[in-house]
């Protein structure tokens, strides 16, 4: 192998992420072309829905900031080797967790929101240490723990809504009654856009990177979703570290939650998640699990599951259009999978069956270094 | 039916599992496949039964040469094998896992199956229950289940694969018999993977005997058990002398120790370990020995006994608070039990740290991983993950990474597919280890390696341990009558 390919190799393994957005689009045009639809009109209504004008944009950050968020906690609990499906059900308690200081507590507004967004966190990753908790002491598999607290979490704040939280003059079960103005986050130009969020969005995903780049406990998560079995003898507590593993990301999906209880609407709401929680895991894989990518995805996503409310709207197209551009690009990188698993930027197999196909544990045990 | 074997290879990368061997079978008769771990057989056996194709050479049935697609295939054209590990599925009900690998309709026929099932258990002395489900049965009525599926599937030869580990004697009775009446009454080809010399002797007419991917011999049975023990661990080369070592106190103790598994039970181990001294485990692969490592190394319970390190109790430590205090444990597989694929090895030396810091300091720890490169002599960088390091150097690296200083160090099969030169660095390293006090409790298949290396010896059968050996008065040939279980 030449220099010169090894270095096209490396080039392309790091722009692997784009490969499938870029199908995905292709894709997608032709869909648009079979139903009759001009991509590039289509296209053109999605921008101007996003970016049109000043409101849009700042709408598609206060979209953008609990998505980033869940999808950087999300990239820990992936390290590990972790299925974090419970992220949503860790938004809707951070959610409750604030809306329960927004509804209960009276102060300012430099009191009350540090306690909100506390509580969201201390919310989201006492829901996440559940799922992490019932893995290692009960060999529950985190997925379905999660499947099942997203629902419990779900169901606990519909009893909140529509019984001790409800509005004193009757309500509709769709909301609480909306917060005091200090229990609020400052919001950008009467968008629902918090600046503040945003500031700690980006700490958020600076904390993800250096966790994983220079720290012992992101060597450690590393390490774990590598070889559980090899990690721990290595002398790595895998208990510990997949159940603290579990609580950074719900405390993240949490304040993601009081984001949107707190400047995205004003009040604890029915699917206060918005789905985030599922985008945000769509998101990581096509990241391809690295942190520095996620949030320009996030971004991506928002932009356009936000422009195609305009679409719908200019065109006679369905706004689901944005979901399913977003559910096309998915789809395509697991086809794709990653660069990696193409084989590409990669040396080949030394050892290995010529038919290919790694053969069962149980009977490969002695086919190893066998002399 | 009968089989011939052209010129058969297999490479694992650089490892030749076979490496050229050609055989003739005659049906009828019952033959036998011996030789030690690693020598090859379960390669070739694998090979016939269709579970991986050769990397070159050629299988005949009656003279015409097949190409076998996957075990079933095999199956179809007339060749079955029975694993050791039964590949049956243990939820189902018997008559589930029966029709699983015999019907392939739409609609399950229960009725022919069940008759067809119930014959073929009569004629072969079998009791059948079609409603038990498989985990409630014992190994050896889960062999006998197998069986019958694969006679169900026409098989005409008939590879059995070290049948007779964890299974009663009554069972193997009614194996052995059913095994003289298939090849004896209805022509059968039987082929016997195993490595107890009395069975073989017992029950089959002609041994092949493997040695290091080649046939060594060809031999008709019964004869003298020497002639085949020479034939499968070769000549034992005199040994080289070795420094003596006047060794401490005792390190590690073993008190009535029994390990129950679900395939093996060990029972009632006495053992003691010195600061200082070499004690080699032998035994052939799933005998016990490595049972008994990992509940030296706190990896699995132990039913009964005590484990002492240090006259400590450590029986109910686990491995990590027994690793703060002095233990090492190298496992025999490098990249599925110690290294860590996609790591470099800055990173897992990080890990195995116990001064461990919130922040990594990087520059320190590449440093001093640059400096136990050079010490251990790993080729290979700093920034080198570990799964593109070579075996060798893989088992280096795994050396490098143990503690400094051990009182106990615990080895699996340390030399394996190493070549001649890495080994005896390697045993270099170990004695530098006991010099300063260190005891070490290892596990070998070569049994040139543990006389060799070894200050006292003990051979594991069955689950059963041997008295133990001092290995300046010992041989290969003990050994070898040891590990075959005879006393």
């Amino acid at each position: 192998m030449t220099k010169a390919q090894n270095g096209g190799r490396a080039w392309l393994v790091r722009f692997w992420p784009v490969v499938p957005i870029v199908g995905a689009l292709i894709f997608t045009a032709v869909l648009l072309m079979l139903f009759g639809a001009s991509p590039t009109e289509s296209a053109q209504a999605l921008w101007t829905g996003a970016f049109g004008d000043r409101n849009k944009f700042l709408g598609v950050m206060a979209f953008w900031v609990p998505l980033a968020l869940c999808s950087a906690g999300l990239v820990i609990t992936f390290t590990a080797g972790l299925w974090n499906i419970g992220v949503e059900g860790q938004i809707v308690m951070g959610a409750v967790f604030a809306s329960w200081v927004a509804l209960r507590m009276t102060g300012p507004s430099w009191m009350l929101i540090p306690m909100e967004l506390a509580a969201a966190m201390i919310g989201g990753a006492l829901w996440a240490a559940l799922s992490g908790v019932l893995k290692t002491r009960f060999k529950v598999n985190e997925i379905f723990s999660g499947v099942a607290l997203n629902n419990i979490a779900i169901i606990i704040s519909l009893y909140l809504i529509s019984g001790p939280w409800q509005p004193p003059e009757g309500g509709t079960f769709r909301g609480t009654a909306p917060f005091q103005t200090a229990a609020l986050l400052p919001r950008l130009l009467e968008s629902r856009f918090s600046v503040l969020s945003f500031v700690l969005t980006i700490l958020a995903v600076v904390g993800v990177y250096s966790i994983l780049r220079g720290t012992t406990w992101g060597l450690k998560l590393k390490a774990l979703g590598k070889n559980p079995y090899s990690s721990f003898l290595l002398g790595v507590s895998s208990e510990r570290e997949t159940i603290l593993a579990m609580m950074f990301c719900g405390a993240l999906a949490g304040l993601g939650g009081a984001v949107r209880v707190l400047s995205w609407y004003d009040s604890l709401r029915q699917q206060i998640s918005g789905n985030i929680g599922f985008l945000a895991l769509l998101v990581v894989m096509l990241a391809g699990y690295r942190i520095l990518w996620v949030p320009f995805i996030a971004f991506f996503f928002s932009a356009v599951l936000n422009g195609s409310i305009t679409l719908q709207l200019r065109t006679q197209l369905h706004s689901s259009l944005g979901g399913i551009l977003t559910g096309v690009m998915v789809l395509f990188v697991l086809l794709f999978g990653s660069a990696r698993q193409l084989g590409i930027g990669l040396p080949k197999e030394t050892i290995g069956d010529p038919s290919g196909g790694a053969p069962p544990a149980a009977l490969s045990g002695d086919l190893e270094g066998g002399s | 039916m009968q089989v011939e074997l052209k010129d058969i290879r297999k490479y694992f990368g650089q490892v030749k599992a076979n490496d050229g061997i050609s055989l003739k079978l005659e049906p009828g008769k019952i033959y036998a496949l011996i030789g030690e771990n690693g020598a090859g057989k379960s390669t070739l056996m694998k090979i016939l039964s269709g579970y991986q194709p050769p990397t070159s050479g050629e299988i005949l049935l009656d003279g015409k040469p097949v190409k076998f697609r996957s075990p079933a295939d095999a199956l179809a054209k007339g060749v079955g094998m029975l694993y050791q590990d039964p590949l049956d599925m243990p939820p189902f009900r018997v008559i589930d896992n029966y029709l699983l690998g015999r019907d392939d309709r739409v609609r399950l026929d229960y009725k022919t199956a069940r008759a067809e099932q119930e014959e073929l258990a009569r004629r072969n002395n079998i009791h059948n229950d079609v409603h038990a489900t498989i985990d409630s049965l014992s190994m050896g009525e889960r062999q006998q289940l197998e069986l019958i599926r694969l006679l169900a599937g026409g098989a005409q030869v008939l590879i059995l694969d070290e049948p007779t580990t964890g299974i009663s004697a009554e069972q193997k009775e009614i194996l052995f018999e059913s095994m003289h009446k298939m090849a004896r009454e209805e022509g059968k080809l039987v082929i016997l993977v195993s490595h107890k010399l009395e069975e073989v002797q017992e029950l089959c007419s002609h041994a092949f005997v493997l040695r290091q991917g080649r046939l060594e011999g060809h031999q008709e049975l019964p004869c003298a058990n020497e002639a085949l023990v020479g034939m499968m661990f070769g000549q034992v080369p005199e040994r080289s002398e070795r420094p003596p070592f006047a060794v401490g106190e005792t390190v590690l103790e073993l008190k009535n120790v029994t390990i129950e598994t679900y395939q093996l039970t060990v029972p009632d181990i006495n053992l003691t370990v010195k600061a200082g001294e070499v004690f080699g485990l032998a035994g052939l692969e799933g005998s016990g020995q490595r049972l008994v490592m990992q509940a030296c190394a706190g990896l699995i319970p132990i039913s009964r006994g005590k484990v002492l390190l240090n006259g400590q109790d450590v029986t109910a430590w686990g491995y990590h608070r027994q690793l703060n205090h002095g233990m090492g444990y190298v496992a025999a597989g490098r990249l599925e039990e110690g290294l860590v694929a996609g790591l470099s090895l800055t990173e897992h030396l990080v890990l195995t740290r116990s001064d461990q810091k919130f922040f990594i300091d990087w520059k320190t720890h590449q440093a001093e991983m640059a400096e136990r490169i050079k010490t251990y002599q790993i080729v290979g960088r700093p920034e080198t993950t570990a799964d593109a390091l070579s075996g060798g150097n893989q088992q280096r690296l795994l050396f490098s990474l143990l503690n400094t200083p051990l009182e106990l160090l615990l080895l699996e099969h340390p030399t394996r597919g190493l070549d001649v030169r890495s080994i005896n660095y390697l045993w270099q390293l170990l004695y530098k280890r006991r010099k300063h006090g260190t005891a070490i409790l290892f596990i070998s298949a070569d049994l040139d390696e543990i006389i060799e290396h070894s200050d006292r010896i003990a051979v594991f059968s069955g689950g059963v341990m041997s008295r133990i050996l001092d290995a300046r008065e010992t041989s290969a040939d003990e050994l070898g009558h040891l590990i075959g279980g005879q006393v």
